[in-house]
């Protein structure tokens, strides 16, 4: 019905008709979906969460004389040297060696790569450390030196598994004791359930048989733009889907890449998540183009229209025992409360629905004033169909 | 009747005198003690609900402050940094007065320190280091 050229000419025009994914919903709701796909161009979507694998290719300038770094610490932090001899990556939940982890139980991993991250960003100086074993060519065997992202050749986000299509609701259904879990603070007695979605606002549940997200993908990410390059690390387009096609527990995930110098630090969040680790926040913001009624029909999805599963993380995530104790919408976690087991349990996030909104209006902004074109995929996600 | 809420910092001398039982006795005043500890400082942290007559709360106030005893306001304690907070809400289940408030429409995250008891349960929840408390 459209092509991508078609909605880029608008968009170059400052024509398109752009919404974000709760607008969408509306507007399908009120005018049907024939109608909605023929006027709108574009659904922005948007989510803010803890996302452990990302991380950033970091290129500095070299010494003189040269060091080839095969060890190094951004802020004491450690960093991964095994590239060529300037070339570092700094990974969110890397932490530095002198933190007491989990020896003062539950730790509270104030600064880890997550934030070395977002200090880069942020325009901060950063203590760079490498050390070495001296070679012909890179003589140099320790530097101690100062490095911000102007100073830095390159720096490059790179993470291989953001957005996750769907996530399990946590609890804690068999410890007698609080427990600490990369989805938050689990009191006993199932005393809370944490979710991490943003459920109808979230990239891939908007696309749920990733029609449009592919690689090459343009996006917004961390304030900047990126790309997606390639399906994400556990990308798994076989789980279960409800009747709508989406998926009912954690399944597609996306792989991102970006020039951290166009990023800003209110969209990449170094993270501290007790008794667990450091991780970073990121923002990551999808347009949908409208080519047709069944791409309308996916973007209009509403909360309480995507399920999710109860997962015990005292006994069973823990030991890889894959069992649900039942199945809620959005609708349901957003209210505050869920049923389980016939009790009403208090819900937390670790998403950010209003950041999540934000990401969506500010893409929504770009596309309308012409700032941002979208990018037909060169190659699909695998689907699953 | 007067009812106040307040932190009580005993120093380190102080810490192994029955200080809430002289206020019962010879003030005459109700204690609600809310939350108790001893700081990795060796120094005593008590969060009360006082209440008794005007001239009784004064009096008992004197003897506190007799003891070198620091009495602060509770709603000085809690810090809630509204620009580090992300509105995620994983502190929301863990706050037991409510006094961290979830609008389900905007979903956007507010502090009362009227309603805040000073429990910190919200603090090792909020992944962003957004909710300090100041000793």
């Amino acid at each position: 019905m459209k092509t991508y050229e078609e909605i880029n000419q608008k968009i170059r025009k400052g024509e398109a008709v752009v919404v974000t994914a709760e607008e969408i919903i509306d507007i399908v709701e009120k005018k049907g979906i024939k109608k909605a796909a023929k006027e709108v161009d574009v659904v922005t979507t948007g989510t803010f969460a803890p996302m452990c694998s990302s991380g950033a290719f970091i290129n500095f300038k070299n010494s003189k004389p040269k060091i080839k770094a095969q060890k190094a610490w951004l802020n004491g932090v450690n960093a991964y040297a095994g590239l060529a001899a300037s070339d570092i990556y700094i990974g969110a939940t890397e932490l530095s060696d002198e933190d007491l982890l989990n020896k003062v139980f539950p730790g509270s991993f104030k600064y880890g790569g997550g934030h070395v991250i977002e200090d880069l960003v942020a325009g901060k100086q950063i203590k760079l450390k490498a050390i070495s074993y001296g070679t012909d060519c890179y003589p140099k065997k320790e530097i101690e030196t100062v490095i911000d992202i102007k100073s830095i050749n390159q720096a490059i986000l790179t993470n291989p598994r953001n957005a996750y299509q769907n996530y399990n609701v946590a609890i804690n259904k068999y410890s007698d004791r609080t427990i600490y879990t990369y989805m938050g603070i689990l009191r006993p007695k199932i005393g809370n359930a944490n979710y991490c979605s943003a459920g109808q606002l979230s990239p891939l549940l908007n696309d749920p048989f990733y029609k449009t997200i592919g690689i090459g993908t343009k996006i917004f990410l961390g304030g900047g733009e990126g790309f997606v390059y390639w399906e994400g690390t556990q990308h798994d387009p076989s789980v279960k889907r409800g009747t709508n096609g989406v998926v009912i527990s954690p399944a597609g995930t996306i792989a991102v890449v970006g020039d951290l110098k166009g990023m800003s630090p209110e969209w990449l969040k170094g993270t501290s998540i007790t008794g667990y680790g450091a991780s970073l926040t990121v923002g990551i913001g999808i347009p949908i183009p409208i080519l047709n009624e069944d791409i309308a029909k996916y973007t209009a999805v509403k909360d309480e229209d995507i399920y999710t599963q109860i997962i015990d993380y005292s006994k069973d995530y823990p030991n890889g025992i894959n069992k649900s104790y039942g199945e809620v919408n959005y609708k349901q976690l957003r209210s505050g409360y869920i049923e389980v087991e016939g009790v009403k349990v208090p819900t937390g996030g670790l998403s950010s629905y209003e950041k999540a909104r934000e990401v969506a209006e500010i893409l929504k902004q770009r596309i309308k004033k012409g700032r941002f074109e979208l990018t037909k995929p060169v190659k699909s996600l695998s689907s699953g169909e | 009747m007067i009812k106040k809420r307040v932190v009580l910092i005993f120093p380190h001398e102080v810490v192994s005198q029955p200080v809430v039982y002289h206020l019962v006795k010879d003030y005459n005043l109700m204690i609600n003690i809310l939350r108790a500890r001893v700081t990795p400082q060796e120094q005593g942290r008590l969060v009360v609900e006082i209440s008794g007559s005007k001239k009784e709360l004064e009096a008992g106030m004197r003897y506190l402050a007799e003891l070198n005893i620091d009495i602060q306001s509770l709603a000085r304690d809690i810090k809630w940094h509204e620009n580090k907070c992300v509105h995620c809400t994983a502190c929301i289940p863990h706050c037991p007065t409510d006094a961290i408030l979830l609008d389900r429409d905007t979903m956007e995250v507010s502090f009362d320190k009227q309603k805040c008891i000073a429990c910190e349960l919200c603090i090792p929840a909020c992944p962003y280091q957004a909710i300090e408390i100041v000793i």
